[in-house]
């Protein structure tokens, strides 16, 4: 394809050859303000494959645990309004009754946060929590589901489960409570698990070991990942593609290694930069000057513009999200005429 | 575990002694600054002073106020709380005389708060900023402003003077009549239950809205629980907790409101007991009503530590 095509219309689908077990097509959230409505989300469109690990990045600020709220109908029902479609093995979330999306989260679609401490109800065992998920989800007796409980919990690579599942939350550690978390939410072997920041609260080395769990896990049960995440360098570790999101807008979208040797929109191209894992030079690292625009600031130009290198007089208009080449997506002006740096360029 | 018991009482029981000196020594000392004079009032209208002091040096008023203390402490912590200055009698068996009714109205009006209390507390926070919740809000912010003295007389005269339901004054011993003391109860626990509903509504409404908003329940949501699982299982546990040291202030409150309560409703319980007391600088009496009412707040405060362990698996058992 020579010349960049529009898609904003037509839904991007990365894979012709499996049917996408999510599909989001031209998602908008705005919550009631003040004086007016604020769009904090606008126009994004990208799929998840079953099995498949998508990774969503950007800075704090950009929209993506908002999305990732969305896809679990747990953002307040009153003030927010939504536009396009969430399609979850071809059925939209976005028309369900309130019952009815009760009896997919934690089924179909399951959830990790961040702060593993503040995320588990304090007064009950780790295994109570566990089992209550099951037990919401299945008919099953208080008996099978502490078996499945503790089955859970080690498929975690939480040690000693038969004692773990009777301890508290303030009884284990940061990284074993987001074990824990992370068993809760794949107890009922959901079809995609949304996992927001779930390792930027705990301790580096933590953070790999909770990053593999979350990899082996999907390898193994054939389990499709959002992890959503500000780190790009972890992100691209376990992801097959990148989805990166800028004020409220999917930038970019691509398979990792290509994203990573050839970004085609400068606010990937910059978060890859100023990564240290990546950058082979002593001195500063580079970073992106500015800061995000707060929802309601949005400009009607490029969102990025002020904050990037390249802009020119033409990036003064908004721009779609357009097909650069086979799975590749920028929502840049000049995508095809820049050549910008990668990580491993 | 029985034995963590045992260690955790007897390190409060320890804890208990400064706080049980330094209360009376406060009223020993307050009372000091109060005109008049017990020997005065016992030797009546026209003792000559000699009369007056021989009647101080009888009571030991002579001696040094240091040594009047301690001595009614040493002997107070040995079980004596001493004679009254006035009568001569033994100043256990007065309290143990008028403690009840008041212990009675007490307990009752701590019933009726959580009763009452309680559900409107989660009704107001499970609509919160609904008209209902603002109702509720405001009407418990009067509760607590209101003076219980003064919505004790507006009851006396609706409730009992009014409709004639209630008697209007008085107390019956419960050990003889039960129903009949609860009748004549119903008045003045209605009063001071008051400020106990809009306590714990209050507190409860504004502790489950937090628990309601918390990242857990956020969890709880993405599980796939209801909202009422999530209520009634996960948001009153957790917010049990806070519930639990509030109905152990509003009963240390209530306790304490019951002296102008009794005076209202002319019941003879410890509250109008330290009253008079107080004024006739009968010392002795006073100490040992406030002696009595401190063990009982203690014993409370005990209860709900010990509740406590139950209820949070954070408060560590030793």
């Amino acid at each position: 394809m020579t010349s960049p095509e529009q898609i904003s219309a037509a839904p991007a689908r990365p894979r012709t050859d499996a049917a996408p077990l999510l599909d989001v097509r031209g998602l908008g959230i705005s919550f009631a303000g003040p004086d007016k409505r604020i769009s904090v989300v606008r126009d994004v469109t990208f799929s998840v494959a079953p099995g498949e690990c998508v990774g969503l990045v950007g800075e704090s600020g950009c929209g993506k645990t908002v999305t990732g709220l969305a896809l679990m109908g747990l953002l307040p029902v009153h003030g927010s309004r939504f536009e396009g479609q969430l399609l979850l093995d071809g059925e939209d979330l976005l028309t369900l009754s309130e019952a009815q999306w009760r009896k997919r989260r934690g089924r179909r679609l399951g959830m990790i946060f961040q702060e593993p401490m503040s995320a588990l109800d304090p007064v009950f065992t780790i295994g109570e929590q566990i089992g209550e998920t099951l037990r919401t989800h299945f008919r099953i007796s208080r008996r099978e589901a502490r078996d499945r409980a503790i089955e859970a919990l080690e498929a975690v690579g939480i040690s000693e489960p038969v004692r773990r599942h009777d301890a508290y939350p303030h009884e284990l550690s940061g990284g074993m409570r987001q074990r824990a978390m992370i068993a809760m939410a794949i107890s009922c072997e959901p079809a995609l698990l949304i996992a927001d920041e779930p390792t930027t609260a705990l301790d580096v080395t933590v953070q790999a070991q909770i990053t593999d769990v979350l990899g082996e896990l999907s390898a193994r049960s054939g389990m499709a990942m959002l992890f959503i995440s500000h780190d790009l360098g972890l992100v691209s570790q376990t992801c097959s593609r990148i989805v990166t999101m800028y004020a409220g807008e999917v930038v970019e979208m691509g398979e990792t290694d290509d994203v990573l040797l050839k970004p085609r929109h400068p606010y990937t191209s910059g978060l890859l930069r100023s990564l240290p894992s990546f950058t082979q030079r002593k001195g500063r690292l580079p970073s992106i000057p500015g800061r995000v625009p707060r929802p309601g600031d949005f400009p009607e130009t490029c969102r990025f513009q002020d904050r990037c290198a390249h802009s020119r007089e033409g990036c003064l208009t908004r721009q779609h999200l357009l097909r650069v080449g086979e799975q590749r997506f920028s929502r840049c002006h000049r995508s095809e005429d820049l050549d910008l740096p990668g990580v491993l360029s | 575990m029985n034995m963590q018991l045992v260690r955790f009482l007897g390190w409060r029981a320890v804890q208990v002694l400064p706080v049980l000196a330094m209360a009376t020594l406060a009223i020993f000392g307050l009372i000091q600054l109060v005109p008049g004079d017990p020997a005065a009032t016992i030797a009546g209208e026209y003792a000559t002073a000699e009369n007056i002091e021989a009647i101080r040096r009888d009571l030991g008023l002579d001696r040094p106020l240091w040594e009047q203390y301690g001595t009614w402490l040493w002997n107070a912590l040995q079980g004596d709380l001493s004679n009254s200055l006035l009568t001569g009698l033994p100043v256990l068996d007065e309290v143990a005389r008028r403690l009840p009714p008041t212990l009675f109205i007490a307990v009752f009006a701590l019933l009726i708060s959580i009763c009452i209390g309680v559900p409107l507390g989660i009704l107001a926070a499970t609509r919160a900023d609904s008209a209902l919740d603002r109702f509720v809000t405001s009407v418990a912010s009067l509760g607590v402003a209101v003076p219980n003295f003064w919505l004790g007389m507006i009851f006396v005269s609706i409730f009992a003077l009014g409709f004639g339901w209630f008697p209007t004054t008085g107390a019956r011993p419960i050990s003889e009549d039960f129903w009949g003391a609860v009748h004549h109860a119903a008045l003045p626990a209605a009063t001071l239950a008051t400020a106990g509903i809009a306590e714990i509504a209050r507190q409860l409404r504004s502790s489950l809205i937090e628990v309601l908003q918390s990242q857990y329940v956020r969890t709880l949501r993405a599980k796939g629980l209801s909202p009422a699982r999530i209520l009634w299982k996960h948001g009153l546990r957790n917010a049990a907790l806070t519930l639990l040291t509030v109905i152990g202030l509003v009963f240390n409150h209530t306790l304490g409101a019951t002296v102008a309560t009794e005076a209202v409703f002319a019941i003879p319980g410890a509250g109008s007991m330290i009253v008079n007391a107080a004024i006739n600088k009968d010392f002795p009496v006073l100490q040992g009503a406030v002696f009595v009412l401190v063990l009982i707040v203690i014993s409370m405060n005990l209860i709900i530590d010990l509740l406590y362990t139950v209820l949070d698996p954070r408060v560590k058992k030793d």
